[in-house]
C-alpha cells in the first residue's frame, strides 16, 4: 500500500489549485447569482487540457486516469461546483464513452474538438419518468435504411444549448426491455432535435441543465456507439466512472466549506475568545476534517481500481459516491451552523455550497440506487 | 500510489484468516461466557509471529511492518475481539516502547521473551481518577539508593491476569505540573509490593484479563527505568499514537466479521417468502455496513503506512481510532438488527460483538480525546 500522490500528481493538484484559486473562485458567487455559464472559465481550461483530460493523447487530450480526473475535479468544484459539473460530465460521461466504445471515425470526429473546447459532450439518459429506474425509457429509435428515427424525451441533461455532442439512449428494441436499450451519438444540429426548457435549479446554477426533445430526429447509422443493444452496459461502465467524478466533485465542495468554516471559527470572536476554541466547534471540524479524508481515501481507492485496469470496480466507485456525497451535506450543514446566522447570508459562500452540494445525492445514481449496487455486489444479484 | 495490498500482505491476510477461523474461532465463544484468559491462544499466535509483529527478528519479533500488524489484529479481531486486543497490548503498549526507548539489556530481558510469546506484557498508565487527563495520575515513584519505590493503583489493566511485566507510569516529581514528572518502568511481577487487585466484570472482551494493579511499596531497580527520567509523558503519548492503530484494527476486524455474519445470515433468512437478503431495507443496512468498514480499512492502512514513512503519525492514528470505532459500533448495532431476536442471545456471535464493540470508542483515548487530538492538528496546521 502506499497512499502518497506521486509528484507529478502533486504537481497537477497543485496547479489546477493555483489556478481554480486566481481564476474561478473570485467569480464564482456571481456566476451562480446571474445563473451565467463559466464559458471564459472553460475557454481557459480547455487551453490548459482538462477539457480533454481523460481523452486519449492521440486525439488531441491529455490521456489522464482515473486518479488525477479526480483531482482536477475536487480542486475545481472547491472553486466552483458548477464548473465541476461541467467539466465532469463532458469527459467521464461524453468523451469516455465514445473513447472507449467508439470506432474510429466516430473518435476522430468527436474527441479532438472536445479536447479542444469547440464543444461539449453531454450524456442523455434520464427521462421525466425514467430516473433510478434508467431501464424504462420511452425514447425509440426505428431503424429505417442508413438512419435512425428518434422520438423522445430527456430530461435533466447537464450541458444543454452548449453541447455538440450527446451520447443519448434509446430503445432499439422495447420487446428486449433493457438489452433493447442502444447508445446513439446525437448532434443537436440533427434535424428533429430540440432543446426544451431549462431547468431552475436549487443549485448548481451556474450549469446547464434541460430538456431535448426528439420529434422524428434522424440519426445517421454510423452514429450507433459499440452496437444495438449494448445501451445499458455502455451506460453502467459509464456510471461507475461518472460516480467517482460526481464523488470527487462532492468533496471539493465539502473542503471549500470546512475551509471556509475553519477559517471562520479562527477569526470570530464569542464568550471571550475565539470560537475554535470551544470544545463544540473543535467536535464538529474534527468530524468534517475526518469525513472528508475517508471519502477522499473512498474515491482515491476507487479511482485507482479504475486505473489499474480492474475488471469491475463497481462496488468501489458505488462506496466512494454514496459516502462523499452524504459526507458532502453533512459537512456543508455543519459549515453552515459554525457561520451561525452569516451562514444564511448569500454574502459568504457556504449558503451556496449547501444548495450545490445537495444535487450529489441525487444525479449519477441517488444514495438509494448506490444502496442497492453495493448490496448486489455483497450478496450476489438480488 | 498503490490502493490494494501487495501480494505478501495478502498471502498474510488469506493464511491469518485461516488460522483464525480453524484455531481461534471455535473457542471464541467460550472464552466469552468463562472469561479465562486465553494462554493456548496467546501460545498458538506466538508460534506466528503474533506476539511481536513489529519488534525484529533479533528481538524475537516477526519483523513486520505496520501494515502487516495492522491486518494481523484486523483478523485476529474479525474472528475474537477479546483476543485481539490481548495481542494489540503486547505489541503495541508493551513491546513497542521498550523497542524504541529501552537499552540492550532492557530489550534482552524484557523485549525478547514477550516478543516471542513466552510471557505476557501489560501497560499501566490509567488509574481510578486519571483516564481521559492521563496527566493527572497519582502513583508515585521516589528513588532510594538505586531502586525506586513505587505507591499507587492502576486501573483498567488489560492482560494483568497474566502479565508477567508491565510498564507502569508514575510521578517521579511530585512538584511537577500535570503531565510533567512522569516516568515509565518496567515493573516485574514478582517485585516485591506488587499484587493483583479484583477482575473487571466487563461488557465485552470479557477474557482480555482485565485488573487492578496496586504498587504498595513496590521496589523498582534503578535499571528499569524506560527511557529517561520525567521523560514518561512523552513515551506515553508516542505508545498510544500506535497503540491507536492497534485499536483501529481491532475494531476493524469486530466490524467485518460482524458485516460478514450478517450477509451470510441474510441470505439463509427466509422472511415473506425470500432471504431478507432481497428485501431492501436489508440490502441498505448491508450497503452501509460495507462503506463503513472498507473507509475504516483504508484510514488504518492509510495510518500504518504514515506509521512507516512519516516522523508523526499523531493525526492519521486518531482519525484511524475515532473512524473504526464508531463504524463498529454502527457496524455491529445493524448486525443484531439483521439477525432479529437470534441478535440479542448469545447462540449467535453478533451478540458478543456488540458488546465487544463498544470499548473500542472507550480505550486508548475515548472518542471525544480523539476529536480533541485532531482538532489541535487541524487548528495547529
Amino acid at each position: 500500500m502506499d497512499f502518497d500522490l506521486s509528484e507529478d500528481l502533486r504537481i497537477l493538484k497543485a496547479s489546477v489549485r493555483e489556478f481554480a484559486a486566481a481564476e474561478i473562485a473570485p467569480v464564482a458567487a456571481s456566476l451562480e447569482r446571474e445563473s451565467r455559464f463559466p464559458r471564459e472559465i472553460l475557454k481557459k481550461l480547455a487551453g490548459l487540457g482538462i477539457l480533454g483530460m481523460i481523452i486519449p493523447e492521440e486525439y488531441g487530450g491529455a490521456g489522464f486516469g482515473a486518479i488525477s480526473s479526480a483531482i482536477v475535479l475536487e480542486e475545481i468544484a472547491a472553486a466552483c461546483a458548477s464548473t465541476a459539473v461541467t467539466v465532469s460530465v463532458h469527459n467521464t460521461a461524453c468523451a469516455g464513452p465514445i473513447a472507449r466504445f467508439g470506432t474510429g471515425a466516430q473518435k476522430k470526429k468527436y474527441l479532438p474538438p472536445m479536447a479542444r473546447g469547440d464543444f461539449l459532450g453531454g450524456f442523455a439518459l434520464t427521462e421525466p419518468s425514467a430516473g433510478s429506474d434508467a431501464a424504462a425509457i420511452r425514447t425509440r429509435a426505428v431503424r429505417k435504411g442508413d438512419r435512425y428515427v428518434l422520438n423522445g424525451t430527456k430530461s435533466w441533461i447537464t450541458n444543454v444549448h452548449e453541447g455538440g455532442v450527446y451520447v443519448l439512449m434509446a430503445s432499439t428494441d422495447p420487446a428486449r426491455g433493457s438489452r433493447g436499450i442502444t447508445a446513439f451519438l446525437v448532434e443537436p444540429s440533427f434535424p428533429g432535435f430540440r432543446f426544451g426548457k431549462d431547468e431552475d435549479k436549487m443549485g448548481l446554477r451556474a450549469s446547464l441543465t434541460g430538456e431535448i426533445s426528439l420529434t422524428d430526429c434522424e440519426v445517421p447509422a454510423g452514429n450507433v456507439l459499440a452496437e444495438e443493444g449494448m445501451g445499458l452496459r455502455i451506460a453502467l461502465a459509464t456510471l461507475d466512472s461518472g460516480r467517482i467524478g460526481i464523488a470527487a466533485q462532492a468533496i471539493g465542495i465539502a473542503r471549500a466549506a470546512f475551509e471556509a468554516a475553519l477559517s471562520h471559527a479562527r477569526k470570530r470572536e464569542a464568550f471571550g475568545g475565539p470560537l475554535s476554541r470551544l470544545q463544540a466547534i473543535q467536535n464538529k471540524l474534527a468530524d468534517m476534517a475526518l469525513q472528508i479524508d475517508a471519502a477522499r481515501l473512498l474515491t482515491q481507492r476507487a479511482a485507482w481500481l479504475a486505473e489499474s485496469g480492474a475488471k469491475n470496480f463497481t462496488r468501489e466507485a458505488s462506496e466512494a459516491k454514496l459516502y462523499s456525497t452524504e459526507m458532502g451535506n453533512r459537512v456543508c450543514y455543519e459549515a453552515l451552523q459554525i457561520f451561525g446566522g452569516y451562514g444564511y447570508s448569500k454574502e459568504y459562500p457556504v449558503e451556496r455550497l449547501v444548495r450545490d452540494v445537495r444535487v450529489t445525492t441525487l444525479y449519477e445514481g441517488t444514495s438509494e440506487i448506490q444502496r442497492l449496487v453495493i448490496a448486489r455486489q455483497l450478496v450476489g444479484a438480488a | 500510489m498503490r490502493l490494494e495490498l501487495d501480494d505478501d500482505h495478502r498471502m498474510l491476510r488469506d493464511n491469518l484468516r485461516r488460522f483464525a477461523e480453524e484455531e481461534i474461532e471455535p473457542r471464541a465463544a467460550h472464552h466469552d461466557r468463562t472469561r479465562e484468559f486465553p494462554y493456548e491462544n496467546v501460545k498458538k499466535c506466538a508460534e506466528l509471529g503474533l506476539m511481536g509483529m513489529m519488534v525484529d527478528e533479533a528481538h524475537g519479533g516477526a519483523g513486520m511492518d505496520a501494515l502487516a500488524y495492522v491486518i494481523g489484529i484486523e483478523e485476529i479481531s474479525r474472528v475474537d475481539a477479546s483476543l485481539g486486543v490481548v495481542l494489540s497490548v503486547n505489541n503495541s503498549l508493551y513491546s513497542h516502547p521498550i523497542n524504541t526507548f529501552g537499552t540492550e539489556a532492557q530489550k534482552k530481558e524484557y523485549l525478547t521473551p514477550f516478543a516471542r510469546g513466552e510471557k505476557i506484557g501489560a501497560y499501566c498508565l490509567t488509574e481510578a481518577n486519571a483516564g481521559s487527563d492521563a496527566g493527572s495520575l497519582r502513583t508515585t515513584a521516589t528513588q532510594k539508593g538505586d531502586t525506586w519505590i513505587l505507591n499507587g493503583a492502576k486501573v483498567f489493566v488489560t492482560n494483568g491476569i497474566a502479565a508477567d511485566a508491565c510498564i507502569v507510569y508514575a510521578k517521579t516529581d511530585p512538584a511537577a505540573p500535570s503531565s510533567k514528572g512522569i516516568s515509565a518502568f518496567i515493573v516485574e511481577r514478582a517485585f516485591p509490593g506488587y499484587s493483583l487487585g479484583k477482575p473487571e466484570t466487563k461488557m465485552g472482551i470479557t477474557s482480555s484479563g482485565s485488573v487492578e494493579v496496586v504498587l504498595e511499596e513496590c521496589e523498582v531497580p534503578a535499571k528499569n527505568l524506560l527511557g529517561t527520567r520525567d521523560q514518561g509523558f512523552k513515551i506515553a503519548l508516542h505508545t498510544l499514537d500506535g497503540g491507536r492503530i492497534g485499536i483501529a484494527a481491532q475494531a476493524l476486524g469486530i466490524a467485518q466479521g460482524a458485516l460478514d455474519k450478517a450477509v451470510t445470515y441474510a441470505k439463509q433468512r427466509v422472511q415473506f417468502g425470500k432471504p431478507i437478503a432481497e428485501h431492501q431495507s436489508i440490502q441498505w443496512m448491508l450497503a452501509d455496513m460495507a462503506t463503513d468498514v472498507d473507509a475504516a480499512r483504508l484510514l488504518a492502512y492509510r495510518a500504518a503506512h504514515a506509521k512507516e514513512t512519516k516522523e508523526r503519525y499523531t493525526l492519521e492514528a486518531s482519525m484511524a481510532k475515532l473512524f473504526a470505532s464508531e463504524a463498529a459500533n454502527r457496524v455491529a448495532y445493524k448486525a443484531v438488527q439483521i439477525f432479529g431476536g437470534y441478535g440479542y442471545i448469545a447462540e449467535y456471535p453478533v451478540e458478543r460483538y456488540f458488546r465487544d464493540a463498544r470499548i473500542t470508542e472507550i480505550y486508548e483515548g475515548t472518542s471525544e480525546i480523539q476529536r480533541m487530538v485532531i482538532a489541535s492538528n487541524i487548528l495547529k496546521g
